[in-house]
């Protein structure tokens, strides 16, 4: 945990050291680091496991190649090795006795870094399957703290860490691209879009995906926030939610990342920040942030599905007509499964769709679209998270769906790009931009 | 030593010694764990009730979820099998009872002589399939240790030998007939070498686990997740 009150730039200065030092792989700094991730409640998990290989039946990635060497529990090896070696009760005279296991090597390091990021979303699928309790995808999470800081995660994800850490965004998203896209909406819509409004209650912020491939959504929440009358702004610094810190595994960065948008919210003196259609942004910022600033929020953290379903029940969002197709919702796993968001996106579809159909095993058992945890960004995986999607691909025939509509940019993009690969005919759809389709005109609006 | 000598020395030191070792390893093991201790979660909890979350942790784990179950391995099916084999055997056996007895005082109604044979016999081939499964998978023989065949093992030890000491499948009468004193004492000696070992290796899942889908629960409880 960083210390509590460290500001945004002793965050970021940490960060910038923790990369510089995984600039030079050493296997014993990661032992160490992977060693000192077992708390107790890792130490139960680590020490509960039976080795009955169940974890490896929910895997899409174990599933769709059938290769043994994905089994979910094999991908915890580093972090049993560091535990059994260095913190179990008297590990020097463990080791001296020769009970302890061979102290993890950076070849052993760089070839478990494939298992360890290129074949886990951190999906979480593996967890429900384990009769011991095992989190699986925490503990995946936990291991990548210790690969990081020696130097062995994929390079595509130090460089996009990097590049969060100097321009703000993984994918070099800066102010004046938004500032671009915001002019535009404004346009589109004719509706004024706040930025930096202090006092505002919500504080809209943007996955880079969003800023990158999505930017209609800044307008549809302008027409949704205006018919529900929500006093809401973006902020000109700290809009970036995507927070690479939590997929490359490194608290540090990812501390630095979540202070950016902790501290525009304190700026701006909001009461809730909304986190966007993302699962690891809202993963970072709902349950990660507080621990890895070391403080509790002064604001409420909600996530946009979970904020319209509220204003829908309330009566503050009115719909009028609905969507033909046969849609299916996709569930991002760190919005549904991890996130326990859970029942919101299927009542918000249900409001704007005429024929909603459910994938198999569709809401907090799904299968991941293959590009989550950090894997879409890792060039190297390419291949495997396509041949991964074939699980993903068998529920969206079962359902016989026309459209599928999901939560996070991330998911939208991944669909997309093995969708295409797979030369199927499937459009992909954004949750909060399909629910803007639907909103009642109000009486005298031209937006 | 004669045959007598065995058997007492199965019954007293050896026994007494394997109860120790069960329950101070037993302990020691969660101390090791325990000391580690956790920091605070500082979130924002949606379900603020981690006890109940402990408890639906522990109970819901015991059913595997529907949406998993199409292509569960094999052994997730024996699982419940032999343990439950297990616990007939171990909990239902007369002499086991009596066994118990008369080293505590404490006894309860033995379960029919034939079910627990019934459920002997499911157990051993239960074990067999749960081995050969380990052996033939590529997933379960990748990730296998010692550990896991020689728990096995010490499992399966016992029930064979519980199975000579009975002399073979046991008549009518059985639970109440002379057992000889050798193949008594080897039983007793392999029920005491599983009771050793159970602390250090897998088998200690059987405390271990409910620690294990305690915190899980609580953590998963916290964010109102699916368990």
């Amino acid at each position: 945990m960083n210390a509590p009150g460290a500001t945004t730039s002793e965050h970021e200065a940490r960060a910038r050291a923790a990369m510089a030092a995984a600039a030079a792989p050493d296997a014993r700094r990661a032992t160490q680091v992977l060693a000192a991730q077992v708390d107790r409640d890792v130490a139960w998990q680590l020490e509960a496991c039976v080795r009955c290989g169940q974890c490896a039946e929910a895997c899409h990635f174990h599933l769709a190649t059938n290769d043994p060497r994905l089994a979910p529990v094999r991908k915890l090896q580093p972090l049993q090795t560091a535990y059994r070696r260095e913190r179990v009760p008297f590990p020097a005279l463990r080791q001296s006795l020769g009970l302890a296991p061979a102290e993890l090597t950076a070849g052993e390091l760089a070839e478990w870094s494939e298992l360890v990021y290129d074949s886990c979303n951190l999906c979480g699928r593996c967890t429900l399957a384990c009769p011991m309790g095992i989190d699986i995808a925490g503990l995946v999470r936990r291991s990548r703290e210790g690969l990081c800081a020696g130097g062995f995660a994929p390079a595509d994800l130090y460089k996009a860490a990097q590049r969060a850490l100097d321009t703000g965004s993984p994918t070099g998203v800066g102010w004046p691209t938004l500032k671009r896209h915001i002019e535009v909406q404004q346009e589109e819509t004719g509706i004024p879009i706040p930025v930096d409004v202090k006092g505002a209650e919500y504080l809209v912020i943007l996955s880079s995906i969003e800023m990158a491939n999505f930017p209609e959504v800044i307008g549809a929440l302008a027409r949704i926030f205006r018919q529900a009358k929500v006093s809401w702004t973006l902020p000109s610094r700290g809009f970036e939610a995507t927070n690479v810190g939590i997929q490359i595994g490194s608290r540090d960065v990812a501390a630095a990342l979540l202070s950016r948008i902790v501290e525009a919210a304190e700026r701006l003196q909001v009461t809730h920040v909304i986190s966007p259609e993302c699962g690891h942004a809202y993963s970072a910022l709902r349950w990660e942030g507080p621990n890895l600033l070391g403080r509790p929020y002064p604001f409420k953290v909600i996530h946009i599905v979970e904020l319209l379903d509220q204003l829908v029940r309330e009566g503050r969002l009115r719909l009028r007509g609905k969507d033909g197709r046969r849609l299916a919702f996709h569930d991002p796993c760190q919005l549904v499964r991890r996130g326990g968001v859970i029942e919101e996106p299927y009542r918000l579809l249900n409001a704007v769709s005429a024929n909603p159909v459910e994938m198999p095993s569709s809401g907090a058992a799904n299968f991941c679209c293959g590009g989550g945890g950090g894997v879409s960004a890792i060039g190297r995986a390419e291949g495997l998270r396509f041949a991964a999607f074939e699980c993903k691909k068998r529920q969206v025939e079962a359902a016989g769906a026309e459209a599928l509509v999901t939560a996070c940019a991330n998911c939208r993009n991944v669909l997309e790009e093995a969708i295409d690969h797979d030369g199927m005919q499937l459009p992909v759809l954004g949750l909060t931009e399909l629910l803007s389709q639907y909103l009642a005109a109000e009486p005298g609006a031209t937006g | 030593m004669n045959a007598m000598d065995l058997l007492e020395f199965a019954r007293g030191p050896a026994l007494w010694f394997s109860l120790f070792v069960l329950f101070a390893g037993s302990a020691w093991r969660v101390v090791a764990i325990v000391r580690l201790g956790k920091r605070p979660d500082l979130s924002e909890p949606r379900d603020a009730r981690p006890f109940a979350g402990a408890m639906r942790g522990i109970l819901q784990r015991m059913i595997l979820r529907k949406e998993l179950r199409s292509r569960s391995k094999l052994g997730a099916m024996q699982g419940y099998l032999y343990h439950a084999g297990l616990a007939v055997v171990v909990f239902g056996f007369l002499p086991h009872i009596a066994f118990v007895e008369r080293l505590t005082g404490i006894s309860w109604p033995a379960l029919p002589g034939p079910l627990v044979y019934v459920a002997v016999a499911l157990t051993i081939v239960s074990l067999s399939i749960v081995l050969l499964e380990r052996l033939t998978d590529p997933v379960l023989r990748l990730i296998s240790t010692f550990d896991d065949y020689f728990s096995w093992g010490v499992v399966f030890l016992p029930l064979v030998t519980g199975m000579a000491a009975l002399g073979g499948w046991p008549q009518e009468s059985a639970g109440s007939a002379p057992l000889y004193p050798v193949p008594l004492a080897i039983h007793l000696l392999s029920v005491e070498l599983l009771l050793v070992w159970l602390p250090f290796g897998k088998l200690a899942h059987a405390f271990l686990v409910f620690g294990s889908r305690a915190v899980t629960g609580i953590a998963i409880a916290r964010k109102g997740a699916a368990l």
